[in-house]
């Protein structure tokens, strides 16, 4: 258990290039595990696998749908079975072949979104996947995966392959603070109580999770008690640990690099109205960001331990 | 099931299978008779002579697959399984009807033995593809069969993956146009015209046979041939006739999404006696 004070923001690499690196060796475990990717191997990292396993990645282009589409049938031929793009092409384009090919039939397909979210920087908001959320959720029988770092993707992964279900993994582009170290332990569907904390609760994902830590650490400055809890699984959802987040400390600051309207934020909210109503206040985006490097954009869009600490504060005024 | 290589006999089933195409639609009704009837011959033709297949192994990992893209008409797929002997043939008629395993469209949560959930257009062929590519990588000389119809081929999707399996030759891939030129708004000459499709397929790559679809016996060449040309998949184009084998359901635009009512099945049934 960390103490916020302590928390020091150090970059590991990639979330993307734990995936890509995790791949490999899942590889070298399990030879049913393929791989397509749409001419962006590069960039999702699935390069690494390509390099070793060539006959087991498959190169679709750029064609997202045929890609899951064909994920589909390797799955349903008992294959296991990565597809990755760019979380804003892979999910969007093939989200009608994800609903009635993978969803519904509950088909062993794993989908691997990575570049999420306006930390992306220079590219802008065609490629900046916002959505994603609200559309892996939508989705019945997935099981949606945010990690924050290096170990927690790696755990992702490796649960994806051995798991039999379709699962959506959401990974970024930038390098992520480090926030576990390689060693930590993760069990699927169960939030982790980062920093404990009885005045208030920092609920968040991906790379809000380390935006999370710092704020905790300023509000432990200022005499607020901040629980944070790490919500790497958002389907299905922590209701336990919310509901006692929203008992013990009364009142919560949901965290995401994703649209507010319809991301982490509402699942929580659902939740707590059905179990234990509190306030609650949420950090996220309000609509489409420009290019710019990722560091900026964090800044001019809200997404930092300042903005937190700012909802910590009125959700505690709410109290 | 008898399987047999005999057209005479092949067609013999043929009827049995558009009898149980018009009573499952009538007791429906609702449904697609008219793009069932097209391709009676086509599954008859796979099931009962062309493919390695065995009801009493389903889950058999060397079968060779059958995708029924063209989900709307599942119909002919439930008679045609249930003539084989993977699902009861008594409760063809419950097709539709709520808590019966014969939805409206394939459903693999009903149908285990279903290779693949269908019936958003144009999906099909990938997921072939994808089946494919598995008995590829695990050395399995199955292949894998994808019925499309004329109609889906509209969409996108269908060409992102014809240039794929051309490309990747994936020559354990045939895939056959129910080519019976009616769709749900009318003629397909006049929604979207596909021609000329044989050319459109041959600029993707594909091996091509054109064969009239209700010709068992050039329909089992077809097929040999596809089998046996290596390097690049086969497409059959096989021409066929809507609502075929009843006479006021023949390239009628009505029938492809309406059922026939009691006297219609009644009429039909002794066209099909």
């Amino acid at each position: 258990m960390l103490t916020a004070a302590k928390y020091e923001k150090k970059l590991g690499p990639a979330t993307r290039e734990a995936f890509g690196r995790t791949l490999v060796e899942l590889g070298r475990e399990n030879p049913n595990i393929v791989v397509g990717d749409a001419d962006l191997t590069k960039s999702t990292m699935t390069t690494y696998f390509a390099k070793e396993f060539p006959d087991r990645l498959f190169e679709c282009g750029i064609a997202e749908a045929n890609m899951v589409a064909i994920g589909a049938g390797l799955a349903l031929a008992g294959k296991i079975p990565f597809v990755s793009s760019f979380s804003a092409f892979v999910i969007t384009k093939g989200f009608e072949q994800l609903r009635v090919l993978v969803a519904y039939p509950n088909v062993n397909l794993k989908v691997v979104g990575t570049h999420s979210g306006i930390s992306i920087g220079e590219d802008g908001p065609s490629q900046m996947s916002v959505e994603e959320i609200a559309l892996a959720c939508a989705l019945p029988n997935f099981t949606v995966l945010s990690p924050a770092d290096e170990a927690s993707t790696k755990w992702a992964v490796r649960w994806a392959a051995e798991h039999y279900g379709p699962v959506f993994i959401r990974t970024g582009r930038p390098k992520a603070p480090i926030v576990y170290n390689s060693d930590a332990s993760f069990e699927i569907g169960k939030a982790v109580e980062l920093v404990p904390g009885t005045d208030v609760t920092i609920a968040a994902t991906g790379l809000l999770v380390a935006e999370a830590l710092l704020a905790a650490g300023q509000l432990e400055t200022e005499g607020i008690s901040a629980r944070v809890l790490d919500i790497h699984t958002i389907k299905p959802l922590d209701e336990e640990a919310l509901e006692r987040a929203a008992r013990e400390t009364g009142a919560l600051v949901v965290a995401e690099e994703h649209l507010v309207d319809c991301g982490l934020g509402v699942r929580v909210a659902q939740a707590l109205a059905r179990r234990c109503p509190a306030p609650v206040e949420f950090i996220g985006l309000t609509g489409y960001a420009e290019s710019g490097s990722s560091d900026q954009l964090l800044d001019k869009y809200g997404l930092r331990a300042a903005n937190i600490v700012d909802a910590a504060r009125r959700v505690l005024a709410r109290k | 099931m008898e399987r047999t290589k005999d057209p005479a006999a092949l067609a013999s089933i043929c009827k049995q299978i558009r009898r149980h195409i018009i009573t499952m639609t009538g007791s429906a009704k609702s449904g697609h008779p008219g793009g069932s009837l097209s391709a009676v011959e086509i599954v008859v033709t796979l099931y009962w002579d062309v493919m390695r297949h065995d009801p009493a192994r389903p889950d058999w990992p060397d079968r060779d697959r059958f995708i029924l893209s063209k989900g709307h008409a599942a119909p002919v797929l439930y008679a045609a399984l249930a003539e084989c002997g993977y699902t009861p043939k008594e409760t063809l008629n419950t097709l539709r009807k709520i808590g019966s395993i014969y939805q409206g469209h394939p459903d693999k949560r009903f149908i285990p033995v279903l290779e693949a959930s269908t019936g958003s257009l144009g999906e099909g062929l990938s997921a072939g593809i994808g089946m494919a590519l598995a008995a590829r990588l695990d050395k399995r000389d199955c292949r894998t069969y994808v019925l499309l119809g004329d109609g889906e081929i509209q969409e996108g999707q269908i060409w992102e993956a014809a240039m794929f399996a051309s490309f990747h030759k994936v020559d354990n891939l045939c895939a056959i146009v129910d080519y019976n030129k009616l769709q749900l708004d009318g003629f397909v000459k006049d929604i979207l015209d596909l021609e000329p499709l044989a050319d459109k397929w041959r600029a993707f790559g594909w091996h091509v046979i054109p064969v009239d679809g209700h010709d068992i016996a050039a329909l089992q060449k077809a097929f040999a041939e596809a089998a046996a040309t290596k390097g690049k998949p086969t497409v059959i184009i096989a021409h066929t006739v809507k609502g075929k084998g009843v006479s006021f359901m023949e390239n009628s635009p009505k029938y492809h999404g309406v059922a026939p009512t009691p006297e219609e099945v009644e009429l039909a049934l002794k066209e099909l006696a």
